[in-house]
Order: C-alpha cells, then sequence, then structure tokens
C-alpha cells in the first residue's frame, strides 16, 4: 500500500470538504473493496476519508412504503434486518451473499454501490427495485445511477448518504457465484413491483448491471418462471473470462431469472 | 494395547500451542537488527535483461543494499542444483540447464527473481523496488508444451527442442506384442491440470551472519532442512556444514511445495552475509503463485490392449511433462520414477512401456506437489480401466477385479520396476462398496432424475509407493541424495526421552505419533517425550518429510533407535539386578527377571545410566542415548478402493459430492485420528483438483490464475463429508508394517470424481471431461453432446 | 506522517505511532508482538487474520489500524484462560480440526463469532459461514465436527 494521509471528518459537511480539498482523495467506507486494491498498489490515493466518524449515515427504517438504508450500513446488518426481510427479502436474501461474514460485517452498501464493480451484488438490488439513491447533494434514480463498468453518476466529492428501496409485492435474488472470487458471475434479481416487474442482472454485462426488458414485459402478462425460461439473451455484450464466457453467461442469465422468479413464491 | 501406544487416537501433542496463537512459524521470527527484504520478480514470461538500474532504489529512504544477479555471479555463487538425474532412452543424460538465483541476462518466467532489495521496513523495500528500471528486451514465449516442442522459442539455448530428456521404462517389444494379440483396445487421451500448492502459509525465511564465529543461519519454512543445507550449502553458496545451521520451526503446510531448495533461500542466506545483519523475506500469496513450484501439468496418450474376456494384455503410454522454466529440485523424478513406475497399479496386466518427455515451457517450474507422479498415474490408468469397462461391456468393479493383482501373488514383481511387497485389492473394493451403498445407487438415480438432475458413481481402485525409498533403488535411478532417516533418542536421567527426527512436520502431527512409537516401546507417559525436528544444528541429520515417508522410514529409524535403547537399559537393568540380560524382561515400562519378583522401573534404570557408580565400564557405558539411521528394503505400497457419487445439475452444470467413500491400506495404523485426518485432507485436494483447481496461463505467459480471486480453492462447502475407512495389510519389510498416509487422499480420489461426473453424463453422450470440471465446462459438454446427437 | 492510535487488545490499553497505511493485522503481529494472527493471502480471502473487533469478526488484513481506533480488540491469544482452552478451541484439539495450525487461529475466532450469531449452527450453515476461511490440510471434515462440538460446549 503505498502512503496516504487519513482524515475522519465528523460531520457529512467536513467530509465533503476533505474530500473535495484532497488531491486525489478516496471515501473509506468499510474498505472491503478499496483496502485490497490499495494493497495490490492498483490505487494510491493522496488522502483516504473515513466516513465512519459521521453521524447518521448507518441504520435502517420503513418510510412511507421504502425501506431506507444508511450508505454505512453493513451487509450482514442489512441481511439480518426484520424490516428488510419482511419488506423485500431478495434484499436481505442479496447483502447475505455478499463476500463472506467477515466482509458482510465491515463492508457496506454505499461503498458497494459507489464502487459499481460489474460483478458486486448490491447494484443488482438498486437496479431490480428501482431504488433512489441519495447523496449530500441529490438524489438519483438507480436507472441513471450505474453508469458503466465501476462509473455512477456520482459527481466528484460527492457522498452517498442512503438508498431508498421502494417495497414490491415480491422479490428474489439468484446468484451464481463465480467459483474463486464468489463475486457474481450472474446474478438476477426480480422483483413484482406496483409499477410492474423489474428483472436486473449483475455479473454479466460488459457495462455492468443492466435490466432485461424482455424478461419484464413477459413477467407483467405472466409472472411466472415458465415467461422469463423461454428468453435468451444475446451473449454480444457479455462478459466473458476464464470462468464463463459470454454464451454461458447468457445461458445462465435465463437459468438464474428463473429462479429468482420461483423464489419470489 | 498402551492407552497412549500404537493404535489409539490421542489427541495432538502439538494442538495446544496452535490452538492458543503460540506456534512458532518462521515469519513470527523477529531476529535482533533485523531488516526486510523485497524480491523483485519478472513481469515478463521471456525476456533479455539489457540493463537494471539501482541507482535509485539504493539511494532511497531506508534502503541498505540492493543485489542483482551480477553480483551473485561476481560472488561466485553457485545455481540452484536439481537433485534427481534422469537419462534419456539412449542413455545419454538429460539437458540440465543452469538455474541462477537471481536472474543473470535472461528472464524465463513471470515471477523469475531479478533482485533483491533490503531495506530498514518491508514498505520501504518495496517502494524502493518500484524505482529499479529494467530494460527488458522481450522474447516471444513458449508456454504450452506441444508448441515448446515444436520448434517453438527456446527456453535454454543448452535444451534443444525444449526437451530435458525423452525417457522410457518397460519391455516395448512385449507390449507390441500385446497388441498384437487384443481383441479389444481402449484409448485415451487426458490432462492432468496443472495445480498450485497454496499451503496456508506462505514461504519465508530469515537468512543471518554471526561475524564472530563465521556461521550462517537460515530460518526457513522448508519440509527438509538438512537437504537445504546440503544443497545450499555445498552446490551454491560453497558453506560448509558446520558453519550453515538451517531452523524450520512449525511450518504451515507443505504438499510437497517446501521440498525444494528455492532461490530466494540462497539469496538471503548470502545477502545476510554482505550487509551482515539478518535479513527477513516474507512471500505475499501474490508471490506465491509466482514463485511456488506448481504440480501435475501432464499430457498423455495411452493404450490399453485386452483379450476378448477383458483381461489386460498390455498398455502403452506416452506423456508429456511440464517443467516450467527450470528444473526445481526433485522435478525430473515426479514424470519418470514417481510415475511411470506406478502404471501396472493393482493390476496384472504382464506387460507396460511408457515414455515421458519432460518439456521446458516459459512458466513457473513445477514440481512434487502432493502423491508427485502417483496421481498423474492412478487418473490416468483409473480413467482407462473406467473407459475400457464401459466400451467392453464390463462393469466397472468386475472389469477391476478379473484384472487385480491376486493376494497370493506377493511379493508382485511389476513390469515396470516396482515389487509390491503386500496388499489386498478386493478386501477394499468390498469395503468401498458396502460403505457407498452402491446398491442402493439406481434409486438414488432415478430420485435425481425426478429432480431433474444426473447422478453418477464413479470408482478409482489405486496404488501407490511411498516411503520414499530405499537409497539403493533411488540412487540406481539417478537420485543424487540418499533417501534414509536418522533418529536420535536421548534418555534423560529421570527418564523423560527427547528424541530428535530427521523427519520433519508439516502439520501432520508427528510429535504425537512419534511419541506413541516412544511412548509403546518404553512404557512411558506421552507428556514424558519430546519430538525435536526442523534444526539441523540439533538434529543429527536427515531427509525431511514428503513422500509418505515420515512414519515408514522416519519412524522406523525411531523404532531402531528405540531398540538400541532397550538394549542398553536391559544390560543396566541385569548389571543393577544382579541376572543374567537373557533373564531379564521388559514390559510395561518394567524391567524385570524372569522367574523372580526382582523388577526397575525405566525411569530408575535411565537414573542409574547418569549415576552408574558401580558400572562395569569395560563392558557398560554410562549414559542412555542412541543413534540409528534406516534405509529401507523397499518402497511402501499403499493403496485402497474411493468410490465418489455425484449429483449434476444440468442447467448450470454444477457438481455437488453426495458421498465420497475411501476405503485405504495404509498398513498398521498407529494413530487413526491422524490417519483419518490425512485422508480427509488428501480427498479434499483430490477433489479440488477434480473440480475446482486449475492454473491457466495466457498465450504471452501471464499467470490468469495468478490470487485467489481466480485460483479456486477448495472451501468449506464445495467439500462434502467424507466415509473413510481402511484394511490392512502389513508392509512385509518394516517393523512397524506401516505404509504411509500422506498422500493416498489426493492419489486416489480425481478419477473417482471424474469417474462419477461421466458416468452421470455417460447417457447423454458425454465421453470425457477435463480437470478441473467446472461448472462451465459441464454445461458445455452437455451442450457439445447434445447438438452432436441431434446432429446424429 | 505517523498517527497514534489507541484502543484495548486482548483487555489491555495499547498506543502506536504508526503510519496511516498499518493494517490492523501489522499492528498486532509487528507492533504488538502478537503473531497468534496470520497472513495467508493479500486479496481478503482465507481468513487466517480474522481477530474480533467490538466482538465481532472480521479479516484483520482489511482493515487499517486507525480505522478501529478507540475499539476493543480480541485475537486468538485472548481466548484460553491459562492452561484452560475456549470450549471453541478445545472441541478444536478433541475433533482434530487442525493440522498445520496456520489457519487455525482465524477458523477458531469465525467459529466462536458464528456460534454468538447461531448458537446452534446446522452443519450446512458451519460451512457456508466458513466462506471466508481457507484450510489447505483438513479438508474442513473435521472443522466442521470440532465446530459442531464447540457450539453444543458453549451452549452449555
Amino acid at each position: 500500500m503505498y502512503e496516504f494521509e487519513y482524515q475522519k471528518p465528523s460531520s457529512l459537511s467536513e467530509a465533503a470538504s476533505a474530500i473535495k480539498s484532497a488531491d486525489d482523495g478516496s471515501l473509506l467506507a468499510g474498505g472491503q473493496t478499496l483496502l485490497p486494491t490499495m494493497k495490490q498498489r492498483l490505487a494510491s490515493p493522496s488522502d483516504l476519508v473515513d466516513l465512519s466518524g459521521v453521524p447518521g449515515l448507518s441504520g435502517i427504517s420503513v418510510v412511507d412504503g421504502n425501506v431506507v438504508i444508511g450508505a454505512m450500513t453493513t451487509h450482514a446488518a442489512v441481511a439480518a434486518s426484520a424490516d428488510v426481510k419482511s419488506n423485500i427479502a431478495g434484499l436481505a436474501k442479496l447483502a447475505g451473499c455478499i463476500g463472506d461474514p467477515q466482509v458482510r460485517h465491515r463492508g457496506t452498501i454505499g461503498g458497494s454501490i459507489a464502487n459499481n464493480d460489474p460483478a458486486a451484488d448490491y447494484p443488482g438490488a438498486c437496479l431490480g427495485l428501482g431504488a433512489t439513491i441519495v447523496t449530500n447533494n441529490r438524489e438519483i434514480s438507480a436507472d441513471d445511477f450505474f453508469v458503466g463498468l465501476f462509473e455512477t453518476a456520482l459527481d466528484d466529492g460527492e457522498i452517498i448518504t442512503a438508498v431508498r428501496f421502494p417495497i414490491p409485492e415480491k422479490s428474489d435474488y439468484s446468484k451464481f457465484a463465480q467459483p474463486a472470487s464468489r463475486f457474481s458471475l450472474v446474478g438476477a434479481f426480480v422483483a413484482k413491483t406496483s409499477n410492474g416487474a423489474r428483472v436486473a442482472i449483475t455479473g454479466a454485462g460488459q457495462a455492468g448491471v443492466f435490466r432485461v426488458p424482455a424478461m419484464e414485459s413477459a413477467l407483467n402478462g405472466d409472472f411466472s418462471a415458465a415467461s422469463v425460461g423461454s428468453i435468451s439473451l444475446p451473449s454480444d455484450d457479455l462478459n466473458s473470462d476464464i470462468h464463463g464466457s459470454a454464451d454461458y453467461r447468457a445461458h445462465l442469465v435465463t437459468v438464474m431469472a428463473k429462479r429468482a422468479v420461483d423464489g419470489c413464491g | 494395547m498402551n492407552a497412549t501406544g500404537i493404535g489409539a487416537a490421542v489427541k495432538r501433542k502439538e494442538d495446544f500451542r496452535f490452538l492458543t496463537g503460540q506456534g512458532t512459524y518462521t515469519d513470527d521470527i523477529n531476529r535482533p537488527g533485523q531488516a526486510y527484504a523485497y524480491i523483485l520478480r519478472s513481469p515478463l514470461a521471456h525476456a533479455n535483461i539489457k540493463n537494471i538500474d539501482t541507482t535509485a532504489a539504493k539511494a532511497a529512504d531506508g534502503v541498505l543494499a540492493v543485489f542483482i544477479g551480477d553480483d551473485m555471479a561476481a560472488d561466485g555463487v553457485g545455481g540452484i542444483p536439481c537433485g534427481w538425474g534422469v537419462n534419456n532412452k539412449d542413455g545419454s543424460a538429460m539437458a540440465e540447464p543452469a538455474h541462477p538465483a537471481l536472474a543473470q541476462g535472461k528472464v524465463r518466467y513471470v515471477g523469475d527473481q531479478v533482485a533483491i532489495v533490503i531495506a530498514e521496513t518491508y514498505t520501504q523495500a518495496k517502494d524502493a523496488a518500484e524505482t529499479i528500471s529494467v530494460d527488458y528486451e522481450e522474447l516471444p514465449a513458449v508456454i504450452n508444451m506441444e508448441a515448446a516442442l515444436a520448434g517453438g522459442p527456446l527456453v535454454h539455448d543448452d535444451a534443444p527442442g525444449n526437451m530435458s530428456y525423452d525417457w522410457g521404462l518397460g519391455d516395448l517389444d512385449a507390449v507390441n506384442e500385446g497388441f498384437k494379440n487384443a481383441t479389444q483396445v481402449s484409448k485415451i487421451d487426458i490432462v492432468n491440470n496443472r495445480l498450485i500448492p497454496n499451503a496456508m502459509e506462505p514461504r519465508a525465511g530469515i537468512g543471518e551472519y554471526d561475524t564472530a564465529t563465521g556461521e550462517y543461519t537460515l530460518y526457513t519454512t522448508t519440509q527438509n532442512p538438512h537437504v537445504i543445507r546440503l544443497l545450499m550449502g555445498a552446490f551454491v553458496l560453497n558453506i560448509p556444514e558446520h558453519k550453515l545451521r538451517i531452523v524450520s520451526p512449525d511450518v504451515g503446510g507443505g504438499f510437497g511445495s517446501k521440498i525444494f531448495h528455492y532461490a530466494e533461500e540462497a539469496i538471503l542466506t548470502w545477502a545476510a552475509g554482505k550487509i551482515q545483519r539478518p535479513i527477513k523475506w516474507t512471500a505475499e500469496r501474490s508471490d506465491a503463485f509466482i514463485s511456488d513450484a506448481h504440480g501435475r501439468d501432464h499430457i498423455t496418450h495411452a493404450e490399453l490392449a485386452m483379450d476378448a474376456d477383458g483381461k489386460f494384455l498390455a498398455l502403452k503410454v506416452s506423456t508429456k511433462a511440464n517443467m516450467g522454466a527450470y528444473l526445481s529440485t526433485f522435478a525430473t523424478s515426479v514424470p519418470t520414477y514417481l510415475y511411470g513406475t506406478l502404471l501396472a497399479g493393482v493390476y496384472s496386466t504382464p506387460a507396460v512401456y511408457v515414455e515421458v518427455k519432460s518439456v521446458f515451457t516459459n512458466t513457473v517450474p513445477v514440481d512434487a506437489y502432493r502423491g508427485a507422479g502417483r496421481p498423474e498415474a492412478s487418473y490416468l490408468l483409473e480413467r482407462l480401466v473406467d473407459r475400457a469397462a464401459r466400451e467392453t461391456g464390463h462393469s466397472q468393479v468386475d472389469l477391476r477385479r478379473k484384472n487385480f493383482i491376486p493376494n497370493d501373488a506377493f511379493p508382485y514383481q511389476t513390469p515396470v520396476a516396482l515389487a509390491y511387497d503386500s496388499g489386498d485389492y478386493n478386501a477394499s473394493l468390498d469395503e468401498a462398496l458396502k460403505r457407498a451403498d452402491v446398491v442402493g445407487f439406481e434409486a438414488r438415480k432415478a430420485e435425481s432424475e425426478r429432480n431433474g438432475k444426473r447422478r453418477g458413481l464413479g470408482y478409482s481402485t489405486y496404488i501407490e509407493a511411498c516411503g520414499i525409498a530405499p537409497s539403493a533403488v533411488a540412487g540406481a535411478l539417478g537420485a543424487r541424495a540418499g533417501l534414509y532417516e536418522s533418529a536420535n533418542v536421548r534418555v534423560h536421567p529421570t527418564g523423560s526421552v527427547t528424541v530428535y527426527t530427521g523427519s520433519h512436520s508439516t502439520g501432520q502431527g508427528h510429535e504425537t505419533a512419534f511419541a506413541q512409537l516412544v511412548s509403546d516401546t518404553l512404557g512411558v507417559s506421552l507428556e514424558s517425550v519430546d519430538i525435536v525436528h526442523g534444526d539441523t544444528n540439533k538434529v543429527q541429520f536427515g531427509m525431511g518429510t514428503y513422500g509418505s515417508r515420515s512414519l515408514a522410514v522416519g519412524g522406523e529409524a525411531l523404532m531402531k533407535a528405540l531398540n538400541k535403547i532397550t538394549d542398553k537399559a536391559g544390560k543396566i537393568a541385569a548389571h543393577c539386578l544382579e541376572a543374567s540380560e537373557a533373564d531379564i524382561e521388559f514390559k510395561d515400562g518394567q524391567f524385570s527377571v524372569a522367574g523372580t519378583d526382582k523388577s526397575m522401573a525405566f525411569s530408575d534404570v535411565a537414573l542409574t545410566a547418569y549415576v552408574p557408580h558401580n558400572f562395569p565400564h569395560e563392558t557398560l557405558e554410562p549414559g542412555l542415548e542412541e543413534n540409528a539411521f534406516y534405509d529401507p528394503a523397499n518402497f511402501t505400497f499403499p493403496g485402497g478402493c474411493h468410490i465418489c457419487e455425484v449429483e449434476i445439475d444440468p442447467d448450470t452444470g454444477t457438481v455437488s459430492v453426495e458421498n465420497f467413500v475411501a476405503v485405504d491400506d495404509v498398513g498398521r495404523v498407529i494413530n487413526p485420528m491422524i490417519v483419518e485426518g490425512q485422508v480427509h485432507g488428501g480427498v479434499a485436494q483430490g477433489i479440488g483438483q477434480a473440480l475446482l483447481e486449475g492454473c491457466i496461463y495466457d498465450e504471452s505467459g501471464q499467470l490468469t490464475t495468478g490470487s485467489f480471486m481466480d485460483y479456486t480453492m477448495p472451501r468449506a462447502d464445495n467439500i462434502p463429508n467424507m466415509d473413510v475407512g481402511n484394511t490392512v495389510t502389513l508392509c512385509a519389510h518394516n517393523s512397524l508394517g506401516v505404509k504411509g498416509c500422506g498422500e493416498v487422499g489426493a492419489i486416489g480420489s480425481p478419477p473417482a470424481v471424474i469417474n462419477a461426473i461421466v458416468d452421470s453424463l455417460w447417457g447423454l453422450g458425454v465421453r470425457d471431461i477435463a480437470m478441473p470440471a467446472t461448472p462451465q465446462k459441464i454445461w458445455q459438454a452437455i451442450a457439445t453432446a447434445q447438438t452432436s446427437q441431434a446432429a446424429e | 506522517m505517523p498517527i497514534t492510535v489507541s484502543m484495548t487488545v486482548n483487555g489491555k490499553a495499547v498506543t502506536g505511532e504508526i503510519e496511516p497505511r498499518t493494517l490492523l493485522v501489522q499492528f498486532i503481529r509487528e507492533n504488538l508482538k502478537l503473531t497468534g494472527t496470520h497472513v495467508g493471502c493479500d486479496t481478503s480471502q482465507c481468513g487466517a487474520c480474522v481477530v474480533h473487533i467490538d466482538g465481532t469478526s472480521v479479516k484483520s488484513c482489511t482493515t487499517l489500524a486507525v480505522q478501529v481506533d478507540g475499539a476493543d480488540v480480541h485475537t486468538i491469544e485472548s481466548l484460553a484462560d491459562g492452561d484452560t482452552l475456549h470450549p471453541m478451541q478445545e472441541a478444536f484439539r478433541e475433533n482434530h480440526g487442525l493440522q498445520c495450525g496456520f489457519c487455525t487461529p482465524g477458523m477458531v475466532m469465525s467459529a466462536v463469532d458464528l456460534v454468538k450469531e447461531n448458537p446452534d449452527p446446522s452443519e450446512q450453515e458451519i460451512r457456508e459461514w466458513l466462506e471466508g476461511n481457507l484450510c489447505r490440510c483438513t479438508g474442513y471434515h473435521n472443522i466442521v465436527k470440532s465446530i459442531k462440538a464447540g457450539a453444543a460446549a458453549m451452549r452449555g
């Protein structure tokens, strides 16, 4: 790891000015992706601005038909939350299959979506539920938030404070893990919401998480595994690596989507 | 049976320190004044080094020294030696190119050592290393063995055709005759996938030089400290044994990968002398991936000739074995004497011929990994026999039984040099069939099919040769070392015992198993016995732990020394009890005079030995300490039967190991708890090879699977509970009757797993699946088979 | 620039002057000389470095020491009471849940945390919980058995 300056602001505004004034600063949430990257010397931020001292960034609440999760809430807390489990079962399940227990104890939802790793799980839930990402400046809909590979709509220095998930009728997440890293090779998040069905796929897309309109309209007609089972994606825009060719990923998208629909119950 | 003696499942003596965080692994050691080293490695698979500029690094914060290959060459440091010479078919010697510790003029694989940076802290050394400017002239790399043999770029100018040797074993004429008489022939093309050992403790070392005595010390994560002292002292650094101490404390797993003399060991020791300060180096896991010797990596074509009845007539095998970029310590022996000699398996095939070409490529050196050659042999044979059974219409069990070496044939001379001393292959098969509930398989399969899954059952009836080895045999086959073991038993005045063994432990539990031998023989408690290993200044000599040899060779050396102890103690007892030696009996720690009530405890004899107030010194020396070296008469031959049952989800290609039965004959069992644990670990590595682990290089020679993010290590949810049993035939040539258990799991299991997968998919038209059988490969195999069936 | 961190480790208050880039595992091993916590990888996967921070298992190789300023840290060295092993340690000893011992401290610390969350875990739950702990020696069979037994002993 290269040297850096460590700062631990005690308010959101201090954090915002700290990250703004840093040469090439990074926000530090749980650090479960950032720190390994820095250890490999693949990232060399001049400053780490640790958000753990900022009050009000973690916690889960149910407000006006939404589950609101503070950005610094750990995966373990989301997976164990009675509010999440009873309102958005698919989200609790998804949080429980990120990384391993120790990673889940420190990794946070804000950190995960800000990083937008194409093989991360949380972007699937955000997009699959039509979540809203709340920052210190504004609100961004998930449909606009995930821009591309490791790219988001966040401005430099913009800080995610919470994610607001509308409560769906039902939802589920089905993940096929990359065998070594256990990141998502293909993950399908399926939700039946008041505005129709949503299907979001992680792991497979070259540009990160994406929705599958064909599956969504099929589910709007008939919310059953059979209606997505006949829909297969072209493999052109899918990732291909030693763990899964684009064809295999395309096949898994259908299988995982089917299973997630089944899992919705 | 003594409650802590042979056969008792006593808890391990070493566990308290490991469980409380008090183990001492090499990286836990810190020496006064210690500096830290970073090894700069080649980022390219093949390149000429035109220049190395270390000016900035030398001037960087905290840096004490930077050395490159030229510095070592200027000091006359030798290359890393290979410990086993193998001859070509025509009798000529193998090609054995130089292997400099730090690259000289050329790098030959990603990970090759280029420079050592020594600084006050590790971070300073690593930071400084980034400022070293190496002017590489990149050369085309050769990664694939076929390409290397077919005129690919030369890895070494003095290894024409990229071949180290072209070796053969067996009677080719007899084999050809067998094929002429055959009515059925089964053939197979098979790849034994390259593996990365990944012991959980990364390699580490501390080099140290004592200016007062001129002594060098190297703390290192090795399985065989004396071997390192010999190889590094005599061949690389020219330091005589009495000025070179190797200490290998607790070792966090080895599985073969810590046998070899690694360049870092020589670099650290040499550099410590140069800067006259202790220097510590600890591999990061990323270093381990590109510098620990890899394992396996064979490509093989084999053909089995059978008569109309399915009797094996002849076997012909042609293998290419990857050596990587340099010949590692025992690399040359693995695909030859530890592989070719095992190709008779448990079968009475009268004629076998094997030829092996060993190939240089621009990859990390390949050497022994758990099983070393024998897993490659068992995988080949058991896959081929499985196929032969399917092609000839025999059941898996019947074809095997028909060809087993019968019990009355032992000692059995195979057509490939080995003489098996004992075995009962039907017994292990019968026991495994029972445990695996083979009778109920069809019902389970039907249930799986009702759930849209496929189910398969796979067999492996394997043998291995271990307890490595008789020096005479090894020497005749090209080993440049003896392969005996030594033990020293020091009985202290109050009857406690310290054993100095030349074996070492990488976690197997020798401190317990060896203490059980002492407890059993001398009647002393386990607590009063300490086993010392891993330090050349304490232990007389030794060859270390590998090849499942610790008990069969090291334990036998200990028994030999213990017998000398009881002989001498008997003499002392006879003297003290005023009886004739012939009348002295020893049982449960008491010497007694036959037919009398006169007796003397072992501890009293020990005390007398050191307080010899009235010894007849012309016939009885004071003291009670004995030394023994044991060189076995033969290898030992554990064997057994593994049966694996898998369920496959055809939608994703995922394999679930539903049941794994291992019935092994490892001879007499000293501690059944430890033996079971060894089998569990071996089987998990075998399942890992079969389903998960595969080392992949890209065309340019970059290691694609260079971290745990891409190299799939078996995790708890990949591995099933295992049903481990045993049958026993005693080793006929050692006193304990022991054979060795460290490798059987890894040798027997991979073919059982793959045969089970093939069994489950055979009906779909799948004929083969390559290791590791990842979900993607299985899905692809099913898809391809379905497409081609549809086309027919 | 070095900064000062203070925390409680195994019940003792400790302070150190460290570079911000110092990982918790480095602080524990190098500054505090508590070498029971091990480093087996550099990608946050092997779990040899698992310790408890404020009662929860985390990977000390993926945590900066400064991040736990003021926290209560427990390492493997704190589990046993003198010669008396913690029930989970005792269960590993009884069931041969360790061989080389290198992954063991992390395994045990992880297992203790599992039982805190789930006092009676099933075999499947144990295997899933161990996703972040690699062992190369035991094939996990006896580790799973040990954790079952350790959980039972901890339930009393």
